[in-house]
């Protein structure tokens, strides 16, 4: 962080309770940040009481005295924007770990500053403007080949824009200039931005493209918008990880943003090994190339977690400012929610629910807010799709988080600890979540799947529902006390469940399922329901249609990635099979 | 060093000291009662007017004349390679009767977050010769792993087995234990104590003991103490070090102490709001670091209070620590050890460590075959009590018998048998193989083909 000489003010510390100091004699705005005593530890300003200043300090802050100096840099707390973001690991605040280790070793020490971008790499800047061009805030002046993925260099938000008067191709770092305008002003590809303010759009569109996940139940039945928000909250271990983890490789975004906020460092070391070694289905290129995380364990400083959400969605938006759909996950909202309320309650504020703040709604719904699909300053069309992971103590989804969580997001993926205890992956239950996109999207599938998509989505979900009404039947009178007809059924709903909805996250073929194979099992099963329902009706019993081989194969077709002739056999085995059993 | 005589107020394990020199945060405070006595605080509050200490030990003898002396560092641990073998106080003195410790170093004992991009991945196999712990809810080096039991249940010799058994198959590096009890009885500290010298773990032990008459207070630095002695055998001295920390609801406990003398605002239960982060700084002292050679892997032992898992005490740690083995009380009323319930227990880094390489091919889907079938089982006695064994279908039927055989050749194993992971896999596709060969849609058909007992005896006849 630079320091702005001109803001600069001396101030002593007064007092340290955890992570939350006071100063005083500091001049201080809100969210100004601060370095604080001798090591120089990085702080934001959370409240001003008369001449004290409330500081939270983003490491440890274990033998730190009274009287210890306290400056502030008159700036707030911003992350830097530029080529660069690209396959870095972070931390809350937007230091590199890499840099880190080679800094301070194995462990993470304090007092430590590291810019988010190297500021010595060079970089080769290809204009796409002319001089002579006039721009404006946010127009695409040029590129960076990133990684494999283009860097647009932009014309900063809140700048004036000008005609150019010099620009050119070259090798340039971040701080050089690469575009001079007429007025003089130089424009380098390194941006600041406050992670608190979201950075400026034309306008927001309506969701109506799905974000394709590959995942059949996501997919199928709950799909997300580009640009939508979703929550997953889950009672540990219900498979919450996996499954956000699983939408990082293979959800069609170009971006991927991902935040792991007061998470395990060995799950956070997983996804670190197994990112650089993953392959993006659509380039063949490793993820990781599209790819920013953010890692603030839970044993790293609490104020920094708080401060990981910002860090990692306005890194989001400035990928979604050239153009990209950007998708974030946020592991776990909970635990950002959790770390507010610590903070708080050093604050001594008046608690809400639960001993939450009472601001803890307000700042949920802002966070959820920054996402959509918008149109650019520069005209370009770009998406932000937020997921958030909650993790609701003892599986109470009516606690405070979960409650206003729900209140913002459009989609729901309800995890459910039941169905993971019974090896049922993902482990979404398929009754209580919801999509609130399915109308805005119906359109879309219509035309890229099939129009027979959307009637046979609501066919497979009347199946389940009557099969849940149907288990509690059984439940109490045991399944061969039910008309011949809703035996079959409840053979159909399982497979639904066991074919379509479970999907094998480890397996090579099954971990990714496009939505033309969604659409051929989900038919391949209707087709069975269909000859079943035929055959009874010229008196066939549920044993025999239940007993019908070839339909058992049908799991093969997950694991299988030329399906189309297996699956062919398989229907005309069916066929056969019924011809058959009437034939008899 | 300057003793200030200005303490104001004394309220349970928390002393207010006025008018000091600037005192830094979390310092060490000796504090000298009218006997001579020296009790050990740490500063939890600091400025210029007034400092909160947390007192380690019994507040009992303090008063307004007692002496504060800041030492102006931090908690600090000596520690060395000859603290193998020896027993600890919670405090870290020795009460072996044996010398001091001759420290090769000293260590804060909040120890540092390892840096997310300095861990290796975990992914060595631990066996430790208990089937529904290496068949279904694998343990890898590095994990931290906890059992979730309550009270009359035998998760000390669950633990204690664990200790006894644990290796990594081929591997011949050396290991040690580090164990510590907070505010357990001295009758379970002398059993622990009894078995380690009986299979003579002791002389690779650290012991540290903070038993129930102890200062409660004291038992919030235990763990750090033992965790800071495993880090440095492990990160330093290249050991594989499995920590067992018993147990961890007393810990929490004097926690939540501390926070009602500080009048915190109270999170869930009365526990403080910070107790997550809490628990953090010491579970996620367990890991790997790439380019050492050592690994430290935990096993918290809590008991729920209630046998209930949603308290927040077990709840938080779940979210920390990389899964759970429940300990079940129905399973011990059956009379089967070790009574661990397969269906809420798991182990989210046994992906990583099970398959060809690690263990035998099959593993997973073998595992993952084992659950669905003893979930359907277990759900079907609900069925069965309403409607009779009667009324099931054959499928059905075939299940519960499953579930039964389950509990009572795969759970249920000696006190002191070791099954190698071979045996244990071996055993559950004898235990799958009662099934009809197309209930196995978690496996594939190859692996059927190459392990299931008909294919195999026709192989080998």
């Amino acid at each position: 962080m630079k320091k702005g000489k001109e803001n600069e003010a001396q101030g002593a510390l007064k007092r340290i309770s955890g992570p939350v100091v006071t100063a005083v004699g500091l001049n201080a705005h809100m969210y100004d940040v601060v370095k604080v005593g001798n090591e120089e530890l990085m702080g934001e300003v959370i409240k001003i009481q008369g001449e004290n200043v409330i500081i939270q300090v983003y490491e440890d802050t274990a033998g730190i005295r009274p009287g210890e100096p306290v400056t502030n840099t008159g700036l707030s707390l911003a992350v830097e924007l530029g080529p660069g973001l690209l396959t870095s690991i972070y931390d809350g605040i937007q230091r590199p770990l890499e840099v880190l280790v080679n800094k301070m070793g194995n462990f993470i020490e304090r007092g430590v500053s590291a810019p988010g971008l190297s500021h010595e790499k060079k970089w080769e800047f290809v204009p796409t403007m002319k001089v002579g061009d006039v721009v404006k805030a946010g127009d695409i002046l040029g590129t960076v080949q990133e990684t494999n993925i283009v860097h647009k260099v932009m014309v900063p938000p809140r700048s004036k824009g000008g005609k150019i008067k010099k620009i050119a191709a070259g090798s340039f770092t971040v701080d050089e200039t690469v575009c001079v305008l007429e007025d003089g002003t130089e424009i380098v590809m390194l941006q600041r931005w406050p992670v608190r303010v979201p950075r400026p759009v034309k306008q927001k569109l309506n969701p109506d493209i799905p974000l394709i996940t590959g995942q059949r139940i996501l997919d199928g039945l709950f799909p997300i918008a580009k640009g939508g928000t979703a929550a997953i909250p889950g009672p540990f271990g219900s498979g919450k990880t996996v499954t956000q983890q699983q939408l990082a490789k293979w959800s069609d975004a170009e971006i991927v943003v991902y935040i792991g906020c007061g998470e395990r460092g060995n799950e956070m070391t997983e996804v670190l090994t197994e990112f650089p070694d993953l392959e993006d289905p659509k380039t063949g290129r490793p993820l990781m190339e599209r790819t920013v995380l953010i890692a603030n364990t839970s044993n790293m400083p609490v104020a920094a977690r708080e401060a990981s959400v910002y860090t990692g969605i306005t890194i989001a938006e400035y990928f979604r400012d050239m153009g990209y759909d950007v998708s974030l996950m946020a592991d776990s909202t909970s635990r950002w929610a959790e770390a507010m309320r610590e903070i708080s309650s050093r604050l001594e504020e008046m608690p809400g629910e639960e001993g939450y703040p009472a601001y803890l709604a307000a700042r949920l719904s802002e966070f959820y807010e920054r996402a959509g699909r918008v149109i650019n300053l520069n005209e370009t069309g770009g998406s932000v799709s937020v997921i958030g992971a909650v993790s609701p103590p003892g599986g109470d989804f009516s606690e405070p988080v979960t409650q206003n969580t729900l209140r913002i997001v459009k989609v729901f993926w309800a995890l459910d600890a039941k169905l993971s205890q019974r090896r049922h992956f993902p482990a979404i239950n398929w009754l209580n979540s919801y999509s609130l996109y399915l109308d805005a999207l119906n359109e879309w599938y219509d035309r890229e799947v099939s129009p027979e998509w959307n009637p046979l989505r609501a066919w497979a979900m009347g199946v389940l529902q009557k099969e849940a009404e149907l288990q509690e039947i059984v439940q109490l009178v045991g399944s061969d006390a039910l008309p011949d007809e809703e035996q079959v059924t409840i053979e159909v709903a399982r497979m639904i469940r066991e074919i379509f909805l479970q999907q094998n996250a480890y397996d090579p073929v099954d971990t990714y399922c496009s939505m033309t194979k969604q659409y051929d099992m989900m038919k391949a099963i209707k087709h069975y329901a269909d000859l079943a329902r035929t055959a009874q009706t010229v008196g066939a019993t549920p044993q025999q249609v239940i007993s019908i081989k070839s339909k058992n194969e049908l799991v093969q077709i997950k694991f299988t990635k030329d399906y189309e002739p297996m699956l062919a056999k398989i229907q005309k085995d069916m066929e056969a099979e019924f011809d058959a059993m009437r034939a008899a | 060093m300057k003793e200030y005589r200005t303490v104001t107020q004394i309220a349970g394990p928390l002393v207010f000291v006025e008018k000091t020199e600037p005192v830094g945060y979390s310092e060490l405070v000796n504090i000298v009662t009218a006997d001579g006595t020296v009790k050990r605080g740490q500063v939890l509050d600091t400025s210029d007017e007034i400092v909160v200490i947390q007192v380690f030990e019994t507040t009992a003898g303090i008063g307004r004349d007692s002496g504060i002396r800041f030492t102006g560092e931090t908690i600090k641990m000596p520690v060395g390679k000859d603290m193998l073998g020896r027993i600890l106080s919670g405090g870290g003195k020795p009460i072996d009767g044996g010398p001091e410790i001759v420290p090769e170093k000293r260590l804060e004992i909040t120890g540092a977050a390892i840096n997310p991009y300095a861990r290796a991945s975990p992914a060595d196999f631990i066996q430790t010769g208990i089937s529904t712990i290496d068949g279904t809810n694998t343990l890898v080096r590095g994990q931290k792993l906890p059992i979730f039991s309550s009270s009359g249940l035998p998760h000390n010799d669950v633990a204690l087995q664990i200790a006894r058994q644990a290796k990594v198959p081929g591997s011949t590096e050396e290991f040690a234990v580090v164990f510590a009890a907070m505010g357990i009885t001295r009758e379970e500290a002398n059993y622990f104590m009894a078995d380690f010298e009986k299979t003579g773990a002791l002389e690779r032990a650290v012991v540290f003991l903070n038993l129930a008459d102890d200062p409660a207070v004291e038992r919030i630095i235990t763990p750090r103490l033992a965790l800071t002695t495993a880090e440095y055998l492990a990160f330093e001295l290249g050991y594989h070090v499995l920590v067992i920390l018993t147990d961890m609801t007393n810990y929490c406990e004097a926690l939540r102490q501390i926070g009602a003398a500080r009048e915190e605002v109270p999170g869930r239960r009365g526990y403080p709001g910070y107790m997550y982060t809490d628990l953090a700084s010491i579970y996620e002292r367990a890991g790997i670091i790439k380019g050492t050679k050592g690994s430290v892997t935990q096993i918290p032992i809590l008991t729920m209070p209630g046998d209930d898992i949603t308290h927040p005490i077990p709840d938080l740690t779940g979210y920390i620590t990389e899964g759970q083995i429940v300990v079940n009380r129905d399973l011990h009323r059956k009379g089967i050890y070790a009574p661990i319930n397969v269906l809420p227990s798991l182990s989210r880094l046994m992906n990583l460590g099970i398959g060809k390489g690690h263990t035998r091919e099959d593993h997973k889907k073998v595992s993952d075959q084992l659950y669905a079938a003893y979930a359907e089982g277990n759900d079907l006695r609900g069925l069965v009590a309403i409607v009779g064994k009667d009324a099931l279908s054959e499928r059905d039927r075939m299940f519960l018998e499953f579930a039964d055989l389950f509990e009572d050749r795969f759970v249920r194993q000696g006190l002191y048998e070791d099954r190698s992971i071979e045996e244990t896999l071996d055993l559950s596709w004898d235990l799958l193989s009662t099934l009809p060969e197309e209930q196995l849609v978690r496996i594939d058909r190859e692996l059927i083909q190459k392990y299931h007992p008909k294919y195999r005896k026709k192989a080998q006849g």
